[in-house]
């Protein structure tokens, strides 16, 4: 089993074709930090949770996991990582139950235990069986974050991970990502809302135009040093 | 995970979505029959087939049709984009291939069971005389073709052009499966019926199959990652 105490990005860079999604960040990351990427629309902060994810693989520099790279740790890595990208990986024809059981079968967990728990988490046990197609954005969110959190990773990626939700249930996903950071895990979310970044990151990540432009720390103020430090980008 | 769970847990999706929605299968079949009805106008005259002709048509029908389906059932795993959350389960990514592979080749045969009776009534062929020939080369046939069209298929699930490359770069590597299937099939339809020949298309098919399956478990992995 592979335990993630760090992951760290060096010297990254991703191009499509002769666009440059990401340029030379270097970032580290470890147990318990919960780092916000902040910028504008295009910045590269998904591509970044992308690279992370194993799913995109960088143009140049290295990604390492406790000090090794994805290709040597295969399959285990991926049993660490947690993804919730904007488009939510869940069967719009399947029911949230039968998305949730698939997934905690395909990663080897308890069905019956487990999906309940998730259920329940994201306030669904009562519409359980319904297929996911008719839920709202905010429901299907709701489950979509469940879904990544499922196998209890140790490495949580999360893009925009507020949106469509209420105010209870931005809550209630605040709380949760600040609990999976204090038992540990690496929490990487990727936000426009400065305010969340600002009550819950313990560090924020200024990416405009795919490089990183600043490695701060979360707190007050947030908004006023993104404008001074996006402003001189 | 083991590789088999994996596969066998994304075909049962496969199916679950597909007995939910029944949308692939219908309008699989309903191309299919569709198409075998079309030649059948054109080359049926005064209740007298064109010599020859049930095997293309047979082959025709299932291929195309084929190619609808697999188009269909990446346009699932696109909506949503959860074909990358199959790539992040801690198992070979070439399971989940395997998986989608299956699930396509179970439309294929369900296809050319509704459609192999249809040519034997509307074309007069001996279709069922040889059924273990008839049946292998089918199989075989169907293998190689999904084998391939299933990586395009997920090599293509993000390219905007996906509807029109599919078939483009589908059919060209394919053309020896279907003049396998084809001249194998012809020759089991002659009278009498020439066996060696279909054994020896077989035995291309076979080599087909061994290679393209080979190549796509191992090139899934490096194409799916972008």
């Amino acid at each position: 089993m592979v335990q993630l105490d760090q992951v760290q990005l060096v010297d990254v860079s991703r191009h499509f074709g002769r666009r440059r999604a990401v340029s030379h960040v270097t970032l580290t990351a470890s147990r318990g930090d919960l780092v916000a990427l902040v910028g504008p629309n295009g910045a590269g902060k998904s591509t970044l949770l992308g690279m992370l994810a194993t799913l995109v693989t960088p143009t140049s520099g290295t990604i390492r996991y406790d000090g090794r790279e994805a290709r040597s740790l295969g399959a285990g890595l991926r049993a660490q990582i947690g993804l919730l990208a904007h488009d939510l990986h869940l069967y719009a024809e399947l029911s949230a139950r039968q998305n949730l059981t698939l997934f905690a079968r395909l990663y080897g967990l308890d069905a019956g235990t487990s999906v309940e728990n998730a259920l329940q988490a994201a306030g669904l046990s009562e519409r359980a069986d319904e297929d996911v197609g008719r839920y709202s954005r905010g429901m299907r969110q709701r489950l979509a974050i469940e879904r990544a959190l499922l196998h209890r990773p140790k490495l949580v990626l999360l893009d925009e991970p507020f949106t469509g939700l209420d105010d209870q249930a931005a809550r209630l996903v605040t709380e949760r990502l600040k609990a999976l950071a204090a038992d540990g895990a690496i929490v990487l979310l990727a936000t426009h809302d400065l305010e969340v970044a600002a009550d819950l990151a313990t560090r924020v990540a200024v990416v405009v135009g795919g490089r990183l432009i600043a490695d701060e720390s979360g707190g007050h103020d947030l908004r006023r040093r993104y404008r001074a430090v996006v402003g001189n980008a | 995970m083991t590789f088999a769970r994996v596969a066998a847990l994304v075909f049962r999706k496969d199916v679950a979505i597909e007995l939910k929605s029944g949308e692939i299968l219908y309008t699989t079949l309903f191309f299919a029959v569709s198409c075998v009805l079309i030649f059948a106008v054109a080359f049926v005259k005064e209740g007298q087939p064109l010599p020859g002709a049930g095997a293309g048509i047979l082959w025709i029908a299932v291929l195309f049709a084929g190619n609808l389906a697999l188009g269909r059932t990446f346009e699932r795993e696109r909506y949503s984009e959860t074909l990358r959350a199959l790539l992040l389960v801690p198992a070979p990514r070439s399971a989940i291939y395997v998986g989608k592979l299956v699930g396509i080749l179970v439309l294929l045969f369900v296809t050319e069971i509704i459609v192999a009776p249809m040519v034997v009534l509307l074309f007069r062929v001996p279709l069922f005389a040889r059924p273990l020939l008839l049946g292998t080369l089918l199989v075989l046939g169907s293998v190689g073709f999904a084998a391939v069209g299933t990586l395009f298929a997920a090599m293509l699930v993000r390219a905007r052009t996906r509807d029109v490359m599919l078939p483009i770069l589908l059919y060209p590597i394919t053309i020896p499966v279907i003049i396998a299937g084809v001249l194998g099939t012809g020759s089991l339809l002659q009278s009498p019926a020439d066996e060696p020949i279909a054994l020896m298309w077989i035995a291309l098919l076979v080599c087909f199959d061994v290679v393209f399956v080979t190549l796509a478990l191992w090139m899934f992995e490096p194409l799916m990652t972008e």
